[in-house]
C-alpha cells in the first residue's frame, strides 16, 4: 500500500515540477530545475528496483547535465528568446503527438512484474543466472552482463562516447583559440 | 515508524518543492534545490530500510556527492559568470 502512495507522490511532483519548468523563462533556473526532475526520477527507479538506471539517472541528470548547461549558458546566453504564439502552439502540438505515439508504444510493453517475457523465458537466461556467479564473481547480475559477457559491446559504446567527446573539445577549443 | 519518516521527508520534498517553483530570488532555488538532494538521499536510505533491504545505502553516499558537485557548479556559475576557466575572464581561475 506504502509503496502505491510513494509512486503516486513522486509522480504528482514530477508532474508539478515538469509544469513549472515549462512556464519559467529564465534558463538559470531551468537547469537546476532539471536537476530536481531527475533526482525525483532516480528516486522512483529506486523505487521500482532499478538501481543502476537511478545511478546514472542521477549521475548523468543531476550531476553531468547541470554542469553542461551551465557551461553552454556561459558561451552564449541564459536567457529564452521570445517564441511566435503561432509557433509555440506547433511546438505544442508536436509535443503531444510525441507524447501519444510515446503512450501508444508503452501499451506493448510488458506489466510490471509479469512472468511470460522475453526476459524470463529466453533460452540464454538460465545460463546467465546459474554460472555468472562462478564465472564472473559479480553480486549484482545486471552488472556481471553489463561489464563481462557484452564488455566488448560496452567497450564499443565507450569508444563512441569518447569520439563524440573529443570532438566538441575541438570544436570549443578552435573556437576559443580564435578569440585570443 | 519508517513510515512516519518516510511521511516526514515527502512532506519536506513538498515543501521544498514549493519553495524551488515560487523562490523570488535565485538562491532560494539554490538552496531548495540542493536540500532536495538530501532529501533524496534520505529517501532512499528511509525506503532501503522500510523495504528491509539497505544494501543501497551506498548508492545513497553517490548521490550526496553528486548533489555537492551540481551545487558547486551552479554557485560557481553564479560568482564568475562562466565555470572559472581563464580565458573566459580576466580574472585568475581558482583551481
Amino acid at each position: 500500500m506504502i509503496i502505491e502512495v510513494l509512486n503516486t507522490l513522486l509522480l504528482s511532483m514530477l508532474v508539478v515540477t515538469a509544469l513549472g519548468i515549462a512556464r519559467m523563462r529564465s534558463l538559470f533556473p531551468v537547469a537546476m530545475m532539471t536537476g530536481l526532475f531527475s533526482l525525483l526520477s532516480a528516486s522512483l527507479f529506486v523505487l521500482l528496483d532499478a538501481v543502476d538506471v537511478a545511478l546514472t539517472e542521477a549521475a548523468v541528470g543531476a550531476g553531468i547535465i547541470t554542469v553542461l548547461f551551465l557551461g553552454t549558458f556561459a558561451l552564449t546566453s541564459a536567457k529564452e528568446k521570445t517564441v511566435l504564439p503561432r509557433r509555440a502552439l506547433l511546438g505544442l502540438g508536436v509535443v503531444c503527438v510525441t507524447g501519444a505515439i510515446l503512450v501508444y508504444a508503452s501499451l506493448d510493453m510488458p506489466h510490471f512484474g509479469a512472468s511470460d517475457t522475453p526476459v524470463h523465458n529466453h533460452p540464454m537466461r538460465e545460463r546467465f543466472v546459474e554460472t555468472s556467479q562462478a564465472e564472473v564473481g559479480i553480486p549484482n547480475m545486471v552488472t556481471a552482463v553489463l561489464a563481462s559477457y557484452r564488455g566488448y559491446d560496452t567497450l564499443g559504446e565507450v569508444c563512441v562516447i569518447f569520439t563524440a567527446g573529443l570532438g566538441v573539445v575541438m570544436l570549443l577549443g578552435a573556437r576559443k583559440k580564435a578569440a585570443r | 515508524m519508517f513510515a512516519v519518516a518516510m511521511f516526514a521527508v515527502l512532506v519536506t520534498m513538498l515543501l521544498l518543492l514549493v519553495r524551488a517553483l515560487v523562490g523570488p530570488s535565485v538562491y532560494d532555488r539554490i538552496l531548495a534545490i540542493n536540500i532536495f538532494g538530501t532529501k533524496t538521499v534520505l529517501f532512499i536510505a528511509v525506503l532501503g530500510f522500510l523495504s528491509g533491504r539497505p544494501e543501497f545505502l551506498d548508492i545513497a553516499l553517490v548521490y550526496a556527492l553528486i548533489n555537492f558537485i551540481g551545487t558547486v557548479a551552479v554557485l560557481k556559475f553564479m560568482e564568475y559568470g562562466d565555470l572559472g576557466w581563464e580565458s573566459a575572464s580576466d580574472r585568475e581561475g581558482d583551481v
